[in-house]
């Protein structure tokens, strides 16, 4: 098992955001988590990454057989754990292509590799450029600063395919995008799918899943994974909307 | 709660490197200012009479003066009559060779980074050292002077070419300018002093290392440079000092001329001793620094990169009187723990056409506060005159504080003054974004720092530019956990 998360309860500012959650991800496997607005979507992801204001009250999750919640976001990084922006932020005066250079040599020296000098690094980047169909020049510009929402993306995506996670969190990628944008993105996604790495979908919206067709859909509502199933979930959930499930999990809450 | 800002509000020690004494004879006269004092120290430089009537001048007037209150800085009364103002090491009169330095004097500046052993250095940087009072030696004199160049100390200036130094000194700063000048001018012991004849391009940087070593002294040093029509020069100052309890002032002058298509560009990296993570001890940094674009097409640019000193108070300023002439000002002024700067510029525009641009990065960490303060000034004939000016701040932790002052006064109609200002914080954001991908929280506030000084940083000499990227960082241990 990659990801194991077992009875995951976690707060921000002492409330509860998610409240049991239980899921299994293997190697290979493509997991969607759709869900309303609020049912807790980017909390999972930002506890996953580690994110410090989340405090995890209950529950264990196991990573590649190590205990995630005791390594530091750095380490979880290195080990394999990446994770995409919903909004990427921008560092103004820091290029792109030496923040991924340094991204990617510290994960070597995680893993007791040397780091690779600037010709190796170019050729590496050259070769992923041409996967994720990014642009040179968007690289030497300073990190996300004066991107269009669709480069920040595609950024994501482009340090996803040079760091090479083993587990890939995308949170909303489909966010803010238009409908090229997302098929070009979308085609990153599923070139950088393979059996070894993992990938968990984060989104509000079926229409990613017509480009990125997910092993497993889950609906998170309320801070708990009430349904689960095959990609034909996301479909029904597009046709009837999330009341569907939600007014269930409501009605069996208060019988 | 929150790990990250944990990391930003710590402030454990800095490693000042450079806070080390020399153990060498100095000689120095008793504490106090008065025209004794005065007397005292034309006379132990050996000065015409000129000289001291001109020091008793400046220090008749300063005594009419009250110290300056107006800057955005607070510390306790400072006691004049508390300082040593001449401390020099002891060592034999009228070297001839640098073999006949002392050599403590040039195990110091070895340990300091500063070999001034000519066949050592690869690059091509001439310096001229200053400890505490005086100057000790200057290197590529001789090859220097084939070509023209004079590069000395201003004492030996005031000796050997009277006439430049009469006919220059006070002249972009006269004695009446503000308060530390008139001290300055008064008790001023050494310093540098360049002259690049008529259409010379100097072909090394010209640098001075200052060093503050002698207990409870003051340093107060004059650097006056003067580039001719159509000449180029690149200057370079450094300065550090030991770590004490008690602060020390240092005040000087720097003045800059620029005659008709002239260009100077003037870069510094200031690590005076900052005092300890308690706020005791550390420089007083009082300057006054200022050119003038004396000629049409004139240029002068300063590129300073401020991280010591307890206080810093200093504008180095360009006064654009010919047509044409350009005044560039690149700034980042780094403070931590209790440091306190109040630093910028100022931009006069008399002649036509002239042009400035200010770019002012401060970064504030600890419990320190940064002051930019600056003013840009059109005259009535300054027609078409245009000023960009761009300061920006960054604050490491909520215990620290930014502040901008700028004041733009325009008399002239055609003029175009564009003035920009952000503050920002490190974000959480920023620090969790490089962290998720791997690079830890000290890592990525010095990577998140250096982009922010890029664009100054990118304005200083090659050599310089990689020893103020390393310093930056040195101040910054232990702003992040």
């Amino acid at each position: 098992m990659m990801l194991s998360i077992k009875n995951i309860h976690a707060n921000i500012e002492g409330k509860a955001i998610l409240k049991g959650i239980n899921l299994d991800i293997k190697a290979g496997e493509v997991h969607a988590i759709m869900g309303p607005n609020g049912s807790g979507k980017s909390t999972l992801a930002a506890v996953l990454a580690g994110r410090e204001e989340y405090e995890v009250t209950e529950g264990t999750i196991s990573f590649l057989d190590k205990n995630l919640l005791d390594l530091s976001i750095e380490d979880r990084a290195r080990a394999g754990l990446f994770l995409a922006f919903q909004y990427p932020v921008e560092i103004p005066g820091v290029s792109t292509t030496n923040f991924i250079k340094a991204a990617v040599n510290e994960k070597r020296k995680y893993n007791g590799q040397e780091p690779l000098d600037a010709l190796a690094f170019l050729k590496v980047m050259k070769e992923k450029m041409a996967m994720v169909e990014i642009d040179q020049s968007l690289l030497s510009r300073s990190i996300n600063e004066g991107f269009s929402g669709g480069e920040k993306k595609r950024n994501e995506i482009f340090q996803m395919a040079m760091l090479e996670p083993k587990l890939a969190i995308l949170d909303e990628t489909d966010s803010g995008l238009d409908i090229d944008a997302l098929r070009i993105v979308a085609n990153g996604i599923n070139q950088l799918r393979n059996e070894h790495r993992a990938i968990l979908l984060i989104t509000h919206y079926q229409r990613l899943l017509d480009y990125i067709q997910p092993d497993y859909v889950h609906v998170l509502y309320n801070g708990r994974i009430v349904k689960s199933g095959s990609k034909e979930l996301a479909l029904e959930l597009e046709e009837k909307g999330y009341d569907f499930i939600t007014d269930e999990t409501d009605l069996t809450a208060k019988a | 709660m929150n790990e990250d800002l944990d990391m930003l509000e710590q402030s454990a020690l800095n490693d000042y490197k450079y806070g080390f004494v020399t153990n060498i004879d100095t000689d120095t006269i008793p504490k106090g200012l008065n025209e004794g004092v005065i007397t005292l120290i034309s006379k132990k430089k050996n000065e015409p009479d000129w000289m001291l009537a001109w020091r008793l001048k400046a220090y008749a007037y300063w005594l009419k003066l009250e110290e300056p209150n107006w800057a955005n800085i607070k510390h306790p009364p400072i006691s004049y009559q508390d300082i040593i103002y001449y401390a020099a090491p002891k060592q034999k009169e009228q070297l001839s060779s640098l073999d006949e330095v002392d050599p403590e004097l040039l195990k110091t500046f070895e340990k300091l980074g500063i070999s001034l052993n000519e066949q050592k250095r690869l690059t091509g940087v001439a310096v001229d050292v200053v400890m505490d009072s005086v100057s000790i030696a200057t290197s590529f004199k001789e090859q220097l002077s084939e070509i023209g160049v004079i590069f000395c100390s201003i004492s030996e200036a005031i000796q050997k070419h009277p006439e430049l130094v009469k006919k220059y000194l006070g002249s972009v700063v006269p004695m009446t300018d503000n308060y530390f000048a008139a001290l300055n001018a008064a008790v001023f012991t050494d310093g540098s002093f360049c002259y690049i004849p008529k259409g010379v391009r100097c072909p090394m940087e010209l640098s001075t290392y200052f060093r503050i070593n002698a207990e409870n002294s003051g340093q107060f040093e004059r650097t006056l440079i003067i580039a001719e029509e159509g000449s180029y020069m690149s200057y370079l100052e450094g300065c550090t000092a030991p770590m004490r309890d008690e602060n020390q002032l240092h005040a000087a002058v720097v003045e800059l001329i620029a005659m008709e298509k002239a260009e100077i560009k003037y870069s510094t990296v200031q690590n005076w001793y900052p005092g300890d993570k308690e706020g005791n001890g550390g420089i007083y940094n009082f300057v006054t620094k200022r050119g003038i674009c004396q000629g049409d097409y004139a240029k002068i640019s300063w590129t300073q990169v401020e991280t010591g000193s307890a206080i810093t108070w200093k504008y180095p300023s360009v006064i654009l009187k010919g047509d044409y002439s350009i005044g560039e000002f690149y700034s980042v002024a780094f403070t931590n723990h209790h440091q306190q700067a109040d630093t910028g510029t100022k931009m006069i525009h008399l002649g036509k056409h002239t042009r400035s641009r200010i770019v002012a990065k401060g970064i504030s960490a600890g419990q320190s506060q940064n002051s930019y303060r600056g003013l840009v000034r059109t005259a009535k004939g300054a027609i078409n005159a245009r000023n960009y000016s761009q300061c920006d701040s960054l604050l490491l932790g909520d215990k620290c504080g930014a502040h901008t002052f700028p004041y733009i006064e325009v008399k002239n109609k055609t003029a175009i003054i564009e003035h920009e200002a952000t503050t920002s914080k490190i974000g959480e954001d920023q620090l969790f974004y490089c962290r998720q991908r791997g690079i830890d929280g000290e890592a990525a506030v010095a990577l998140i720092v250096n982009g922010f000084a890029k664009e100054v940083m990118n304005q200083l000499p090659m050599e310089f530019a990689i020893e103020a990227q390393k310093l930056l960082a040195i101040s910054m241990e232990g702003s992040v956990g």
